[in-house]
């Protein structure tokens, strides 16, 4: 495999539960050491996609490669390089950690399995808990045990399903910095979550929804392709505020943020003239720029109309 | 909460229908197919006289209901190697000179030799037998020769129980346990063990790593033969010092002949586990292949007293023919080809549910 080919490069991925298309004829091109970001709500097909890339599912319709492997043929030749962290905790409850990730290694014909095992404890913080029974491990260390057992065979690719949920922020941020250090060293990454700062750590991102892609990009690119003007209000009372500004023309989204409200909309000049009445004391108005949430929101309100 | 257990039940296909079929299965198998009172036992006949008076006691023995004469044999080798087969439950031997020495008053031997491994399956026919003989020549000895009715009877009738002379049940029983302990443990055992996988989640992970499914299977199956042989030594150890059965056989013949019937145990686990979609449906699964198997093998009830349907049900367990296995080699001191007969359908039990298991497990979540 030449080092400027995609890691992952699938056309027209489709899954069909019963008559639910799951993921609808998406495509993605990941290239080598990228941080690939998947959001998308619940249900939308992430875990399915995912799936799909690693042979755990077989494709309805599509056609690629994940690694230079075909997805659809060649998920023998997929597996042996792919890290993959399912949403669910799928370690043994009844092993110690040390076990697991010697029976892991095992199952992945790592050479020195000793020597892989010592070092992934190591590199993964573990030390610690080395002899604990995994079903004794608090949620973040769980986590964090999950995704040192999908790394201790040196896969160039992980694919990580939710990999933080219920995970404490500074466990989150560990976590984080792991998988830059692997980028770093060439490693590829595709990891969905649900958090927003963990969206704005990838290098790329792409957004689905009921089985279609609705975005994609850096967060730079997608905010910017969404068109949306977000508005701060500050002021006292906000709450009753908020039905009064829904029905207001140009206004798409609000959203209470603490002491203040953020209205959005992607018509920025009938959202302005909407506004303008309002910014009287005591309140005040204030553009400010658009986060990816409420890009992400907008993204879906779209997607169901 | 009751609404809800209610709902549940209904959601839960399997086990309404457990609950619906073991109750019938239950009915079935007792009311129409057990039956401890068996009759048309295979009887070989071994006749030196060949007289109208030892046709008329193989005669009254047939009308008794618990005789089927199904061979005739002109040896006595021949008789016992049919017995030891387990072919036929009993050997009728008439000796020569038999109606003469009947009207001369000399109250001639009548020889019956029965397989009395089982006990229960013999005793009933055994009391018929006497009652048979006794009406058959009385029926004969009329007129002048009505006076040798008298005495002890007209007729020397000698009983053989073979191979387990005190009729003691433990003997039948305990090496029996050997198989349905197999059964029962195994089967259980390993039905729970993919299942289980796939409950905690941790199916996922191995199916994400490069392991075949013939790995994943052998490796679900290899530590339980080992529990297998384990639970041998151990039944074997109790039928000696605490039961006291007399081991005429090789006990390292029994362990090897046990590999097939263990790992056909272990694939019938492994087979349920591939369909059943929670632990509690593996294990009510393996109650519904274990029910027939106790009733049905001859086990605790004698097989030649079940119905033709039944027989055949128990022919296509495994169970059956280890009971064969176990019993002729413990008791009767079978050797490897004695038992061929009885080895052949495990090993093809075992073919059946280990491809049914492999063709079963998927590679993917679909």
């Amino acid at each position: 495999m030449n080092a400027a080919a995609p890691v992952i490069d699938v056309v027209g991925l489709t899954k069909v539960f019963g008559r639910k298309t799951v993921v609808d004829h998406l495509d993605m091109q990941v290239g080598r050491g990228e941080i690939y970001g998947f959001l998308g709500p619940n249900g939308s097909g992430k875990t399915t996609f995912i799936r799909m890339l690693c042979g755990l599912l077989r494709p309805d319709d599509g056609s690629g490669t994940c690694l230079g492997f075909d997805v659809r043929t060649q998920a023998d030749h997929i597996k042996p390089q792919v890290g993959y962290m399912s949403q669910k905790f799928s370690l043994y409850e009844d092993l110690s950690v040390r076990e697991n990730l010697d029976f892991i290694a095992r199952m992945y014909g790592v050479a020195d399995r000793a020597k892989a095992t010592a070092r992934t404890i190591e590199r993964m913080r573990l030390g610690r808990f080395r002899d604990q029974l995994a079903g004794t491990l608090s949620g973040g260390w769980k986590q964090r045990l999950a995704l040192a057992a999908c790394m201790i065979h040196e896969p160039k690719l992980l694919l990580l399903d939710e990999p933080t949920a219920g995970v404490d922020p500074m466990a989150r941020r560990d976590f984080w910095d792991a998988v830059h250090r692997l980028a770093g060293e060439g490693i590829t990454a595709l990891i969905s979550t649900h958090y927003m700062d963990e969206a704005e750590r990838c290098h790329r991102l792409a957004y689905i929804a009921y089985g279609h892609l609705l975005a994609r990009g850096t967060v730079a690119e997608i905010v910017a392709g969404e068109g949306l003007a977000t508005y701060e209000i500050t002021g006292p009372e906000l709450y009753s505020l908020m039905e009064r500004l829904r029905a207001l023309p140009g206004v798409e989204q609000v959203v209470a943020f603490g002491l203040t409200l953020h209205v959005s909309g992607r018509d920025a000049a009938a959202l302005a003239g909407s506004l303008e009445p309002l910014a009287v004391a005591p309140y005040g108005v204030t553009r400010i720029p658009s986060n990816l949430e409420e890009v992400f929101i907008s993204l879906m309100r779209k997607a169901v109309s | 909460m009751v609404v809800k257990e209610f709902r549940q039940m209904r959601r839960d296909r399997v086990t309404f229908g457990m609950m619906v079929g073991i109750p019938l299965l239950q009915l079935i198998l007792f009311g129409y197919a057990i039956n401890s009172d068996p009759k048309h036992l295979p009887t070989a006949i071994l006749d030196n006289d060949r007289s109208i008076f030892s046709r008329d006691v193989a005669m009254a023995m047939q009308n008794s209901l618990y005789f089927d004469f199904t061979r005739t044999v002109a040896s006595e080798a021949e008789a016992d190697a049919l017995l030891r087969l387990g072919r036929i439950q009993f050997v009728l031997t008439i000796p020569p000179h038999f109606g003469r020495d009947l009207i001369r008053g000399d109250r001639p031997a009548l020889l019956l030799e029965a397989d009395a491994t089982d006990p229960s399956a013999t005793s009933n026919a055994v009391s018929a037998i006497r009652q048979a003989a006794l009406t058959a020549c009385n029926r004969d000895l009329t007129g002048p020769l009505a006076a040798l009715r008298a005495g002890d009877g007209p007729v020397d009738l000698r009983l053989h129980a073979r191979y387990n002379p005190e009729a003691v049940t433990q003997y039948n029983i305990v090496p029996g346990l050997m198989g349905v302990v197999l059964t029962m443990t195994l089967v259980i055992i390993t039905s729970l063990a993919i299942t289980r996988e796939r409950e905690r989640g941790t199916m996922e992970n191995l199916l994400i790593t490069p392991v075949r499914p013939v790995e994943v299977l052998v490796g679900k199956i290899l530590p339980y033969i080992v529990v297998g042989y384990l639970q041998m030594i151990l039944i074997v150890l109790a039928a000696k010092l605490l039961f006291k059965v007399p081991f005429l056989g090789s006990l390292p013949l029994l362990f090897t002949v046990s590999f097939p019937f263990i790992a056909a145990n272990l694939g019938v686990g492994i087979t349920f586990s591939t369909v059943a979609r929670n632990q509690l449906q593996a294990v009510q699964m393996s109650f519904f292949f274990f029910l027939p198997s106790i009733l049905l093998s001859g086990f605790m009830f004698p097989f030649r007293g079940m119905p033709e349907w039944a027989q055949w049900v128990g022919s296509a367990l495994p169970l059956t023919h280890f009971l064969r296995v176990v019993r002729g080699i413990v008791l009767k001191g079978n050797g490897f080809w004695d038992i061929a007969p009885s080895l052949w359908p495990i090993c093809l039990f075992l073919v059946v549910s280990v491809g049914i298991g492999l063709l079963r497990y998927r590679q993917t979540l679909d």
